[in-house]
């Protein structure tokens, strides 16, 4: 509208504002007014701010800014270790960013006040909109407005069937399309698309949901990391994990009671081509039971489909090779019997580590000691004399360990934490060959490798195993929040697509005893759909009160005094 | 070994691949053309008499007009009506200009300039969409494995919501040039920095949520790119008549080019429209993203870079809708959310991953 208005205009501007009132729930925009008075004043000044559509749209582009910083810097929660590096680089910044908590940007203070206070608003603003929605539908919606013409769309025809008649017509045709609809005040008044704001509420409310979802899962999940070889199990207690973290509010009585074992792990390669060597195929079958002493059930793990046991999920994350080996003492006997896990250090599954005997070895004297072997594994070899020791293709088809020898204390009794796959010679003695070198040997399966001085031996088995690392992680909360997610996508799609709109239709009789009947509708935002909407109902109305025969004086004197000078043919207006 | 970086499927097809190769230069020569014709069709309409027609420019006043009732006479005598006429008009302040008459201007010249552009598109479109197939059945998986792929399937469905909406006979030719300008630089970048020999995926790619995934994440992107000009459009539009409204003289090639486009009222709506269609899908696309990464990574949402930009591009969209609803961020004050929601969206997609290292950096720049 512009500026201008002539005073009567002003008049039918409200009597317009009255016809869309309540069309939707959004809060007023008022403008900043200071408070007047008092703590309380400042108080409701302050709530009616926050709460306020505008402060939500700050909030929200803050909350966008806010997340900026944690994509560009590293974080504690995604890699610590790069967060290290950076403060080492960093001699002045690191410590800064460490202050203004740069590196946890998504726990940070001020990154939680963001989105609390954003809660906050809009908690305030769910609350009342919620109830003005239940008061709309309890409600009828508002008269006509004195001049119809006004409204967005329009129409009007002029039959001979009584004003009566043509609002009991109007009402049944507008409920048979389901609109809400009630004569008033001499008019039809009738509204419909209620579920844009039932949708708008529900999308809002989803969030909370989510929020709340997602702050749960925060504080009580936990995940922990396990290496399991072929044959072996895992039982779901903390004792039994290789490395556990959890929320703040984890109790470790909420570990979901199962277990399962790893009946075995199949590893297929491309066999030939330029991407020789890439896995085709990863997958452990596991036999798992649910709760203390369930039954045995048979699964496969392959990497994006976790095994999910009572509420939590199983992941396979890695794989490698345990070579069996047995050592033998002096005397012939059985002292140790292992898979013992290898760790890969390449593509092809090349691998190392160590092999501790802790007890049960005497030596030739009959001391007891403690035999230590670095273990070096390659499932393909190259073959004798063709270069190095590393792999050549990561299954299992040419298997030969590298070993060498020591003799002494493993350093295990120390009680300092000991890397499983790293030997500590400090406190041990290199077994010795003819040359007075490190004892060391290349196995084939079946093969074994007899200790300098009839010191005992070391077996190489056929038997190789592989093994699996698993991730098992329990995150309670995740179905609210895709209970939540679904809700308000729902909502969404009903807040975005449904229009609300209102509809009056009003027969008066005119002078000449011919019933005019004006017909208008009006949206919360301008459409294309709204008026064909009314064109699509005036024809259903007027099938029912069809239009006067022609008079034969001027035709139109009658509509164009009604009409207003503004108006545009409907073709012109919306392309 | 951790699987997740090492897992991959079959040997991809060279003929193929050379084949998608080649269609795709094939079809980025024929978007040169159909540039071209674009410029010839805008040059024409600038001569045009009918570009310059105050008319165009000032507030439609019809004569007054009644609301038509029609009568037709029928068989028996009896009049009976049509569908009764309905008026429309706009009661939110918007001036009421009507559209500008589109890039040709009514010249006969470069109104068939104008269309040999269309036919053209539609060809560069066909030899796209052949691009992809192509490259897609050369790997014999979704072509979205890498960003060459990725950029060369983004123009090919922004184009086609372009001729979707051509065909809908929605008000959209204006979108021919800035279009295939984009799709030509899209395009230009896919070939020389982006490209990737077709290979495998890395295995957490594997997974059925791919399809679900990166398709809508690159179905709404190509929506917010054409909501994003319609929105940037609207913003020249937009002063030009709030110049011309107070007197003013806009520059002779602002009005040349200006007064051609759809009016400001028009091209918000279009903007508004599209991205207000298109965001409960966006939305969509980040639950599915977080539903794959809670199979393929153990966590549904843990803060990588992608999913950060992800969230930001959806906050700044909300925001885009509520300035919308918003009384005093109408207007310019959402089209620039709407622009700044979209340069979002570009930096997730080539910025975060260029310049950032994260999980999603499958990318093989
Ligand atoms: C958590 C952050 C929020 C997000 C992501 C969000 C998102 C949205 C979206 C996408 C819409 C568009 C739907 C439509 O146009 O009908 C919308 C509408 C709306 N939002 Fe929010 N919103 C948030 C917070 C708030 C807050 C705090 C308030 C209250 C102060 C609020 C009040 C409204 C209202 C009243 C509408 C409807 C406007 C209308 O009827 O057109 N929102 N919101």
């Amino acid at each position: 509208m512009s500026k201008t208005e002539a005073p009567e205009e002003q008049s039918e501007q409200s009597g317009l504002d009255a016809a869309g009132a309540q069309l939707s729930t959004a809060p007023k925009e008022d403008a900043p007014n200071l408070p007047s008075l008092g703590v309380i004043g400042w108080f409701r000044w302050f709530w009616r701010q926050l709460t306020s559509m505008r402060v939500a749209l700050i909030l929200l582009l803050l909350l966008s800014l806010g997340a900026i910083p944690g994509s560009l810097i590293p974080q504690n929660n995604v890699d610590e270790l790069k967060v290290q590096d950076f403060m080492d680089r960093h001699s002045t910044l690191g410590p800064l960013y460490d202050k203004l908590q740069l590196f946890d940007v998504y726990s940070s203070v001020w990154f939680s006040a963001i989105y609390i206070l954003l809660f906050v608003s809009l908690i305030g603003c769910i609350v009342p909109r919620t109830w003005q929605f239940v008061g709309q539908l309890r409600g009828r919606p508002p008269g006509a407005p004195k001049k119809l013409t006004r409204l967005p769309a329009y129409t009007t025809w002029r039959t001979e069937a009584e004003p009566e008649q043509v609002h009991e017509a109007a009402l049944a045709v507008l409920k048979q399309r389901r609109f809400r609809a009630h004569t008033a005040a001499g008019s039809v008044a009738a509204e419909k698309g209620y579920l844009r704001e039932a949708g708008n509420l529900m999308f809002h409310i989803a969030l909370i949901v989510m929020l709340i979802a997602f702050a749960a899962g925060q504080l009580f999940k936990s995940e922990g990391g396990k290496l399991i070889t072929e044959g072996d199990g895992f039982a779901n207690t903390l004792s039994q994990y290789d490395d556990f973290k959890s929320g703040s509010l984890f109790d470790t009585e909420e570990l979901a009671p199962f277990s399962f074992k790893l009946d075995d792990f199949e590893g297929t390669y491309e066999k030939s081509g330029p991407n020789r060597g890439t896995p085709r195929t990863y997958r452990a079958n596991v036999t798992y039971s649910e709760g203390v002493d369930g039954p045995e059930k048979k699964k496969s793990i392959e990497v994006n489909k976790p095994l999910e046991i009572d509420g939590s999920k199983v992941y396979l994350i890695g794989h490698g090779y345990a070579p069996t080996v047995t050592v033998r003492d002096s005397k012939g006997e059985v002292v140790y019997r292992n898979s013992v896990p290898l760790l890969p250090i390449d593509q092809n599954g090349t691998a190392t580590g160590a092999i501790k005997v802790l007890d049960g070895y005497k030596n030739k004297s009959g001391k007891k000691e403690q035999l230590g072997f670095n273990a070096f594994f390659v499932p393909t070899f190259a073959g004798e004399g063709k270069g190095q020791m590393f792999s050549q293709f990561p299954a299992p088809d040419f298997p030969v360990l590298a070993l060498s020898a020591y003799h002494g204390s493993l350093g295990v009794d120390s009680g300092v934490p000991q890397n499983v796959y790293q030997l500590d010679t400090r406190k041990m003695t290199k077994f010795k060959d003819s040359r007075g070198e490190l004892f060391k040997k290349r196995l084939l399966p079946g093969e074994t490798m007899k200790l300098p001085g009839g010191q005992g031996s070391i077996t190489f088995e056929k038997d190789i195993k592989e093994w699996a690392t698993f991730q098992i992680s329990q995150e309670p909360g995740s179905l609210w929040a895709l209970v939540g997610a679904v809700a308000a996508i729902a909502g969404l799609a009903g807040s975005l697509f449904i229009q609300r709109r209102r509809v009056w239709v009003r027969a008066v009789r005119g002078a000449d005893g011919v019933t005019v009947v004006e017909m208008a509708g009006l949206g919360r935002s301008e459409s294309a759909k709204l008026p064909e909407e009314l064109a699509d109902l005036a024809a259903r109305l007027h099938d029912e009160a069809p239009s006067a025969p022609e008079p034969n004086h001027a035709p139109e004197a009658e509509t164009v005094s009604g009409s207003d000078p503004d108006a545009v043919p409907a073709e012109g207006a919306e392309k | 070994m951790n699987l997740a970086t090492t897992l991959a499927a079959a040997e991809p097809n060279e003929d193929l691949a050379r084949i998608s190769n080649v269609l795709i230069y094939s079809a980025m020569a024929v978007y040169l053309l159909a540039f071209f014709a674009h410029m010839a069709e805008w040059l024409f309409g600038s001569r045009s008499k009918v570009a310059r027609t105050a008319a165009a420019l000032t507030p439609a006043k019809t004569a007054a007009k009644a609301p038509e009732v029609t009568a037709k006479a029928t068989g028996g005598g009896t009049a009976t009506l049509e569908r009764p006429k309905v008026v429309t008009r706009s009661v939110t302040g918007s001036r009421d200009v009507p559209d500008g008459p589109g890039a040709s201007a009514g010249d006969e010249k470069g109104d068939l300039y104008g269309r040999i552009a269309v036919s053209l598109t539609v060809l560069a479109f066909l030899l796209e969409f052949g691009g992809v197939l192509t490259r897609a059945l050369s790997v014999q998986r979704a072509p979205w494995g890498n960003m060459y792929e990725f950029s060369i399937t983004f123009s090919t469905v922004a184009v086609g919501v372009y001729l979707t909406l051509l065909v809908l006979k929605k008000n959209v030719a204006w979108l021919g040039l800035p279009l295939v300008t984009t799709v030509l630089l899209d395009l230009g970048l896919a070939v020389t920095v982006l490209y990737t020999e077709s290979d495998q995926l890395v295995p957490a790619l594997h997974s059925y949520w791919l399809w679900i995934h990166v398709s809508t994440a690159i179905f709404c992107g190509a929506v917010f790119y054409v909501g994003g000009v319609g929105a940037l459009l609207y913003l020249f539009r937009d002063s030009y008549e709030t110049k011309l409204a107070s007197g003013g003289q806009p520059g002779k090639f602002a009005t040349s080019v200006l007064e051609r486009l759809p009016s400001a009222a028009s091209l918000d709506k279009f903007s508004y429209r599209l991205n207000a269609a298109i965001f409960p899908l966006w939305t969509f696309t980040i639950i599915a993203g977080a539903i794959w990464a809670g199979d393929a990574w153990g966590r549904y949402w843990g803060w990588d870079p992608k999913e950060v930009w992800s969230f930001i591009t959806w906050v700044a969209y909300a925001g885009y809708l509520h300035a919308r609803a918003t009384a005093g961020w109408k207007g310019r004050k959402a089209a620039y959310l709407a622009l700044i929601a979209f340069a979002c969206w570009l930096f997730n997609y080539y910025g975060v991953n260029i310049f950032v290292t994260g999980k999603h950096s499958y990318a093989g720049v």
